[in-house]
C-alpha cells in the first residue's frame, strides 16, 4: 500500500502529473470574483467563505478524473486488481494521494485567499478547520465518481455530474462553519457534521468505489 | 496448479469459448491459439480473476497468477527502475536488481519508461513477471514488437520459470521456440449461439 | 407459483401487454375526475384564492418524483442481488418519468410560488431538494447512456442509486440545517393522520395522487416494454453476427 501511495505521489509531483494544476484553478477563481463583484471589501468579507469553500471543491473536481483514467489506459489498473492489495485498499491509498497532492495544499494556500477576499480574522480557524474536515470527503467521494466513469471515453464531464450532487452536503456544513466562525456564532454543529460526513466517507465509500471498479474491469 | 473445466467466457454480454477445459501442472506451459477476436484475452482476463466466467470453473491457488496483458502498466514518468520497483513492492518484494539482469535491462534502468522504445517497454513489462513472484504466468501476446533476440530471451526465463515449478498460459501467434510447450486451438471451443429457449432470461 | 416469475422478460411481455390498456384507461380516468374536479369544482381558497388549484398536479408530481426515485432504488436492489434483467430496465425506464415529475414539480411550484411569495424561485430547503432530487435523475440517466455495455451500466447506476439514496438524504437534512424556508409544511400528513386541508380539497386531491400514481404505472410498464424489446432487439442483432 505504501508503494502505490509513493507511486502516486511522485507521478503527481513529475512533469505533466497536473500537480498544482488544482491550486492555480483555486488561485484564478479568488482573483476572478473581486472583478465580478467589484472591490467593496464588506461585499467581499460577506461571500469569502462560501467562495473559498466553493472554490476547493472545484479545484477538487479538476483533477478527478486522473485518479483512475490514467492507470486505466496503460493497463496498470488490470494489473492492480489482480495484485494482491483489495480492491478497497486500493481506492483509499488513491484518494489519500489525491488528497494529499489536492486537498491539503489547498487547506495550506486557502488563508492566503482568505486574505485577498478580506475574510474577517476570527474566520480564520474555522476555515482551516473545516477545510481540513471536508476536503478529504471531497477526495473519497470524487474517487467514487471516478470509479464509476472508468471505462468512459471522455467521461470527464459525466463525472462532474455525477459528484456535484453528492458534494452538496460537504459544501453546505462547510461553509455554514467559516460563515458564523466570521460572524462569531457557535459553529461546533457545522463543523462536527463535515467531520462525520468525512469519516462516514471514509470507511463507507471505499467498498462503493471497489465494486464499481470491479464492475467496470468487467465490463470491458 | 491451474483447471479449467467447461468454462464459457463472455465478451460485451456475449458467449465467445464454450466448453473449454484443460489442466495445466507445475512444470508445463499451454499455448492458446486461434484466430483474432475468438476470445483469447477474455479467456486469459476470466482466468486472472479479471472477468467472471458464465458458466464452468476455474480452480487455482488464491494468489498465484501474474498476468501480463496487451499494456504493460508503465508510468512514463518514472524510471524503469522505479516502475519496476513499484510492482516489486505492491507483489512483495521480489528482486528487481535479478529481473533487471534477466531482462537484459540493467544498462536501462535510470532511464524514463518515457524514452523506451516499444521493444524494450514489452521487456520492462516482462520482467515485471519476474518481480511477482507468482507461480502461474497468465501472458496475452507477450512477444509483440520484441525482436528475435529478446524473443529468445523471453523463451528461456519462460524455461527457467517452468524448471523452478512455475506454469505458463500463454496467448501467441508466432513460434517461441518452447517445445515442450502444449498447444491448444480454441477454434472448436467457438460459442455457438443461443437458442430461443436460453435467450429468454439473459437476452444473452 | 412465486412472484419472482414475472422478472421473466418473456413472462413480463406478457402479464404487462395484458394490463396496460387498462391501466392506461384508469389513469387517464383518475387524472381527468381528480383534475378537473380539483380546477372547476371546489372553492376558492379564502386567503390564496383560486391560485390554491395547482396543488392539484403540484402535489402529486411532487409525491411521484420522491416515489419514483425510491422504485428506482427498490429495483436496483433488485437487480443487485437477484440479477433480474426486467428490473433493471424499469430502474432505467423511470429514471425520466422521474426526472418529468421533478421538473412539474418545481415550475408549478415556481407559477405558484410568484402569487404567493412574491418569488418564482427561493432558497427553500423543499425547493432545493428537489433541484438536487433533478440533479440526481439527471446524473443516474447520463451514466447509463454514458457506458456501453449494457450490464455493466445497470451495475454502475445501481450502485449509483444505492449511494445517491444516502446523499439524497443527508443533502435534506443539510439543506434543512442550512435555511428554514417559506414552504409550507406537507398538505398530506399520512402518519398523524389529521389533515391541513378541508374535504372538498382533499377528495380531489386524493383521487389525483392515486390518478398520477397509475399514470405512473401505465407510462413505466410501457416504457420497460420497450427497453426489453430494445435489449432485445440487441441481443437478436449480436446472435446474427455471431453467424
Amino acid at each position: 500500500m505504501k508503494a502505490l501511495l509513493i507511486r502516486d505521489l511522485r507521478l503527481a509531483i513529475r512533469a505533466g502529473g497536473g500537480f498544482g494544476l488544482g491550486l492555480s484553478f483555486f488561485l484564478i477563481l479568488v482573483t476572478l470574483v473581486p472583478f465580478g463583484v467589484g472591490p467593496d471589501a464588506e461585499v467581499l468579507a460577506r461571500i469569502a467563505p462560501g467562495i473559498l469553500w466553493v472554490g476547493s471543491l472545484l479545484a477538487c473536481l479538476l483533477s478527478l478524473d486522473r485518479i483512475f483514467a490514467l492507470d486505466f489506459e496503460d493497463g496498470s489498473l488490470d494489473l492492480l486488481a489482480t495484485a494482491p492489495l483489495p480492491m478497497e485498499g486500493t481506492v483509499s491509498i488513491k484518494a489519500l494521494a489525491h488528497w494529499l497532492t489536492t486537498g491539503l495544499p489547498l487547506v495550506v494556500i486557502a488563508p492566503l485567499l482568505g486574505l485577498l477576499l478580506n475574510l474577517p480574522l476570527q474566520a480564520y480557524p474555522w476555515m482551516i478547520l473545516s477545510l481540513l474536515a471536508g476536503t478529504p470527503a471531497l477526495s473519497v467521494i470524487g474517487t467514487f465518481g471516478a470509479a464509476l466513469t472508468v471505462g468512459v471515453k471522455r467521461g470527464g464531464l459525466l463525472l462532474s455530474l455525477l459528484v456535484l450532487p453528492l458534494y452538496m452536503p460537504t459544501l453546505i456544513f462547510g461553509a455554514e462553519t467559516v460563515r458564523r466562525g466570521a460572524e462569531g456564532l457557535p459553529t461546533t454543529t457545522p463543523l462536527l457534521m463535515v467531520a462525520g460526513i468525512t469519516m462516514g466517507c471514509v470507511a463507507l465509500m471505499p467498498f462503493a468505489s471497489a465494486a464499481a471498479i470491479r464492475v467496470g474491469l468487467k465490463g470491458q | 496448479m491451474l483447471s479449467l473445466a467447461d468454462v464459457t467466457v463472455a465478451r460485451g454480454g456475449l458467449p465467445v469459448l464454450e466448453g473449454v477445459s484443460f489442466d495445466v501442472g507445475a512444470g508445463q506451459a499451454l499455448v492458446l491459439r486461434g484466430p483474432n477476436g475468438i476470445g483469447k484475452t477474455t479467456l486469459l482476463r476470466a482466468i486472472a480473476g479479471l472477468q467472471p466466467v458464465l458458466a464452468g470453473t476455474i480452480a487455482h491457488d488464491e494468489d498465484a497468477v501474474a498476468y501480463g496483458a496487451h499494456s504493460d502498466g508503465l508510468k512514463a514518468q518514472l524510471s524503469v527502475r522505479e516502475n519496476l520497483q513499484f510492482w516489486a513492492d505492491v507483489y512483495g518484494g521480489g528482486d528487481v536488481e535479478q529481473a533487471l539482469h534477466d531482462m537484459n535491462m540493467a544498462d536501462l534502468q535510470s532511464r524514463p519508461a518515457a524514452q523506451l522504445s516499444a521493444g524494450q517497454k514489452r521487456r520492462l513489462g516482462l520482467a515485471r513477471l519476474l518481480v511477482t513472484g507468482r507461480p502461474i504466468w497468465v501472458l496475452d501476446e507477450p512477444t509483440v514488437s520484441l525482436d528475435k533476440f529478446s524473443v529468445n530471451l523471453f523463451a528461456d526465463r519462460v524455461r527457467t520459470h517452468l524448471a523452478s515449478g512455475g506454469a505458463a498460459v500463454l496467448a501467441t501467434h508466432i513460434d517461441l521456440g518452447l517445445s515442450e510447450a502444449r498447444e491448444l486451438d480454441l477454434a472448436p471451443f467457438k460459442a455457438v449461439p443461443p437458442t430461443e429457449e436460453a435467450f429468454d432470461e439473459a437476452f444473452l | 407459483m412465486s412472484l419472482w416469475e414475472y422478472a421473466n422478460p418473456r413472462k413480463f411481455m406478457a402479464l404487462s401487454g395484458t394490463v396496460l390498456p387498462w391501466v392506461t384507461g384508469l389513469a387517464a380516468v383518475l387524472c381527468c375526475v381528480g383534475v378537473v374536479w380539483g380546477f372547476f369544482f371546489t372553492p376558492d381558497d379564502f386567503r390564496m384564492g383560486s391560485t390554491v388549484k395547482i396543488i392539484y398536479i403540484h402535489v402529486p408530481s411532487a409525491m411521484m418524483a420522491i416515489n419514483i426515485w425510491v422504485m428506482m432504488l427498490i429495483t436496483s436492489l433488485i437487480w443487485l442481488v437477484r440479477r433480474h434483467h426486467v428490473s433493471a430496465l424499469a430502474s432505467k425506464a423511470a429514471a425520466p418519468i422521474g426526472l418529468i415529475m421533478t421538473v412539474i414539480a418545481l415550475a408549478t411550484g415556481a407559477i405558484w410560488g410568484k402569487p404567493m411569495w412574491g418569488t418564482y424561485w427561493a432558497w427553500d430547503p423543499r425547493l432545493t431538494s428537489f433541484l438536487i432530487l433533478f440533479l440526481f435523475y439527471l446524473g443516474y440517466m447520463a451514466l447509463w447512456e454514458a457506458i456501453e455495455n449494457k450490464d455493466t451500466a445497470a451495475d454502475l447506476t445501481a450502485v449509483l442509486c444505492l449511494v445517491g439514496s444516502v446523499f439524497a438524504l443527508l443533502s435534506r437534512y443539510a439543506v434543512r440545517f442550512w435555511n428554514q424556508g417559506l414552504h409550507q409544511g406537507t398538505s398530506v400528513p399520512v402518519a398523524t393522520g389529521e389533515r391541513t386541508v378541508a374535504d372538498v380539497f382533499f377528495v380531489p386531491l386524493a383521487i389525483s395522487m392515486v390518478g398520477f400514481g397509475v399514470l405512473f404505472l401505465a407510462l413505466v410498464l410501457q416504457r420497460t416494454r420497450t427497453e426489453v424489446r430494445a435489449r432485445r432487439l440487441q441481443a437478436l442483432q449480436a446472435r446474427e453476427r455471431m453467424g
